[in-house]
């Protein structure tokens, strides 16, 4: 097993990173009046973690009996009937699903799920009726409608299930669903409590860690957990035992996207411009998003760059990205930033060098 | 095992004023419900206002003192942007109902029950203009039996013709001492423990928005327990803490791309939302003193771009860091336009 799902909390009470949160959470639990929540923060922060351990302080241990499921539905809209795919991930007594894997229709989902978990409500041993959980992660990835269907069925069924959402950025949440439920931001750990959690590791593995070398790898994770813990056990295999001079392997995409870095600084040419689209295409192929393309490939140069161009750099870059998320393809967007800088670059060298 | 759950109630619901004279703050509009519940007629009506200030308690406090619980089903008639609103339920629903006619008005249970319908419809103005025509015609012709209450942020969303036909009313904002004291009035009834300076964040944060105000004092109360304090607030509303924006702000002013960088990265690491920070530096901006009127435009330009940007979607770190290198190039006057553009 990965050191990242070996040492993930199981209980609300073992939380390390985000303890205040958690006593927060077990409070809600205690008091039997969960609203709504909202989780939001950048990933590698902890939410998934969160949650989990929330549905396991509500439901016991039933709730880590998870099953994947690839279901189907069939969805009667009005004129026409639409099929939909999408893999779900369920217990007794939650369900979870990531809605904008379904793209545009992803508004059917919604509704269709929600209302089939209405339908068949546990009851205890008591008799008396419970609730469901439903974990919808990325909603900020869920379409305005889709959103907007959201809210209507939250009010409409919020006796029979309680919704969890997980997000990103809270900012493409429409108001009206953050207004009804509790939001709790999650924020990155910060690199000291890193240092914590790889130092917990080692010594739960028993390792030995030379000083300073737990330090670097949370500098390098930035401020991602997730990645801090990778990158830790990789270095384990790579090397043990560890020296405290021992190179953190980088990502491999994001050696490949500094390499396009010095490529673009060395030479501004068509012909260039040509490779670097040949290797943009590369990380596209191989599913790293472009978004995250563009603001590496941002990171490189502002390394790279003298003071006075960054500014204009950094517009571009934020001007492109904008065109990319309303546009269809996103190599366009990214190889017409690379021209941009580029022609600046370019233009820059021949202004301070003749 | 599944554990009970206890049926709360939002406190929104719980604490919204039934009759219309406890509605906070609207003198004009109660002093004119309460001449109509006297009379027992009403011309049609137009609720303009800020969310949060009592529109819709208005509308159905004042729908319930007509009718009394039983004649309410029947005569009352509710739709708002959630239920579909097109043009059909317009040449439907709107019309089947308004075009029931009604008995006379005679008092029933210590009620006024006037001789006519209330159709209220609140939040107007997402309502389509097509809709918002096919109503007009409707209006007239059953004036006899029907009233609309027509609820809305914006007047002007609705059309020219529909408002000339509707007696106006504006919601004013919430002020501050007003909203204290309901504020505390429910503590009192929840047994909570608020704090003055708590109160007076709860007050700033929420911006004259009583709804606001309340959903965040019980996300507290439920997070928290009874004793709330101002960073409970804060942290439940989503507000980014004014430190945070005071200390990006005054990176931006020192000059210095990297540093703004590492700040931006900061701010990202943290979760704060995008949207709330441009918003916020927005407003410290505005009232920073010693920048010339010229740079704050500069300001506002950018902010307004970067928020439209991250409506379409657009990537919250780039777009807040292009928002930062154009307020550090406003504020420190570096040239406005790119020297290497060509």
């Amino acid at each position: 097993m990965l050191w990242v799902d070996k040492y993930r909390p199981k209980t609300l009470a073992q939380v390390v990173v985000h303890e205040e949160i958690a006593q927060n959470l077990k409070k809600l639990v205690d008091e039997q009046d969960c609203p709504h929540l909202l989780f939001y923060g950048p990933s590698g922060s902890g939410k998934k973690t969160l949650i989990m351990a929330l549905l396991r302080q509500i439901f016991g241990p039933s709730a880590e009996k998870v099953k994947v499921e690839n279901r189907n539905w069939k969805i009667d809209a009005g004129s026409r009937t639409i099929d939909l795919e999408l893999t779900t991930l369920t217990s007794t007594n939650h369900v979870e699903l990531s809605p904008s894997d379904a793209g545009f229709q992803d508004r059917y989902i919604v509704q269709e799920i929600i209302k089939e978990m209405a339908k068949n409500r546990p009851i205890d041993t008591k008799g008396k009726k419970g609730f469901k959980v439903l974990v919808l992660n990325e909603v900020d990835k869920l379409s305005r409608e889709a959103q907007h269907s959201l809210r209507r069925t939250m009010e409409k069924y919020s006796a029979y299930c309680r919704l969890i959402l997980c997000c990103n950025s809270s900012s493409k949440v429409t108001e009206a669903i953050r207004s009804r439920c509790l939001n709790i931001r999650i924020n990155a750990p910060s690199e000291e409590q890193i240092v914590k959690v790889l130092e917990f590791i080692g010594k739960k593995e028993g390792l030995q860690l030379p000083s300073g070398f737990a330090a670097r790898i949370a500098e390098k994770s930035n401020r991602n957990l997730r990645r801090a813990i990778l990158s830790f056990e990789t270095c384990r295999v790579q090397q043990y035992p560890f020296t405290s001079n021992q190179a953190i392997p980088p990502m491999d995409w994001e050696e490949y996207i500094s390499e396009i870095a010095t490529d673009i600084m060395k030479e501004q040419s068509p012909k260039r411009l040509f490779q670097v689209r040949g290797k943009v295409y590369e990380l596209l192929v191989n599913c790293i998003p472009p978004e995250i393309v563009l603001k590496r490939l941002l990171y490189e140069l502002l390394k790279k760059l003298d003071p006075e161009l960054k500014h204009e750099v950094c517009h571009w870059a934020a001007y492109y990205e904008h065109r990319m998320r309303l546009g269809q393809k996103a190599i366009f967007h990214i190889e017409a930033f690379v021209a941009k800088f580029m022609s600046i670059y370019k233009a820059f060298l021949i202004a301070t060098f003749g | 095992m599944a554990p009970v759950l206890q049926s709360s109630q939002p406190w929104v619901e719980k604490y919204r004023p039934k009759q219309v004279k406890d509605v906070a703050h609207q003198d004009e509009v109660v002093r004119v419900l309460t001449n109509t519940l006297e009379t027992a007629n009403c011309p049609h009506m137009l609720f303009y206002g800020p969310p949060g200030t009592g529109k819709t308690t208005t509308a159905l406090a004042i729908a319930h003192q007509l009718f009394g619980p039983e004649l309410y089903k029947s005569r009352v008639l509710e739709l708002n942007a959630s239920d579909d609103r097109g043009i059909n339920v317009v040449r439907t629903k709107i019309k089947d109902f308004a075009a029931v006619a009604v008995g006379s008005g005679q008092r029933q249970g210590g009620y006024p029950c006037p001789p006519f319908k209330i159709i209220i419809l609140d939040e107007a103005d997402s309502m389509t203009e097509d809709a918002q025509n096919a109503l007009r015609r409707t209006m007239e012709t059953y004036s006899k039996v029907t009233r609309f209450f027509f609820i809305c942020n914006y007047i002007s969303r609705i059309i020219e013709p529909l408002a000339s036909r509707c007696a106006k009313f504006r919601f004013k904002p919430l002020s501050e001492e007003i909203m204290s004291s309901r504020i505390l009035h429910i503590c009192d009834q929840e047994g909570l423990n608020l704090d003055s300076e708590a109160l007076s964040t709860l007050s700033s944060i929420s911006q004259g928005d009583l709804r606001r105000a309340i959903t965040y004092l019980q996300g507290a109360a439920r997070l928290f327990g009874s004793s709330i304090s101002s960073k409970d607030l804060i942290s439940v509303s989503g507000v980014i803490p004014r430190e945070v924006v005071e200390a990006f702000y005054a990176t931006c002013k020192s000059g210095n791309f990297d540093l703004a960088n590492k700040e931006v990265n900061n701010v990202i690491a943290e979760g704060y939302p995008v949207s709330q920070m441009i918003f916020q530096l927005f407003n410290v901006v505005v009232e920073a003193d010693d920048v010339p009127d010229e740079q704050k435009a500069r300001i506002c330009k950018s902010l307004a771009e970067a928020d439209k940007r991250l409506v379409d979607g657009a990537d919250e770190y780039l777009q807040l860091l292009d928002v930062a290198s154009n307020t550090m190039r406003a504020l420190c006057n570096m040239p406005q336009e790119f020297s290497f553009e060509t």
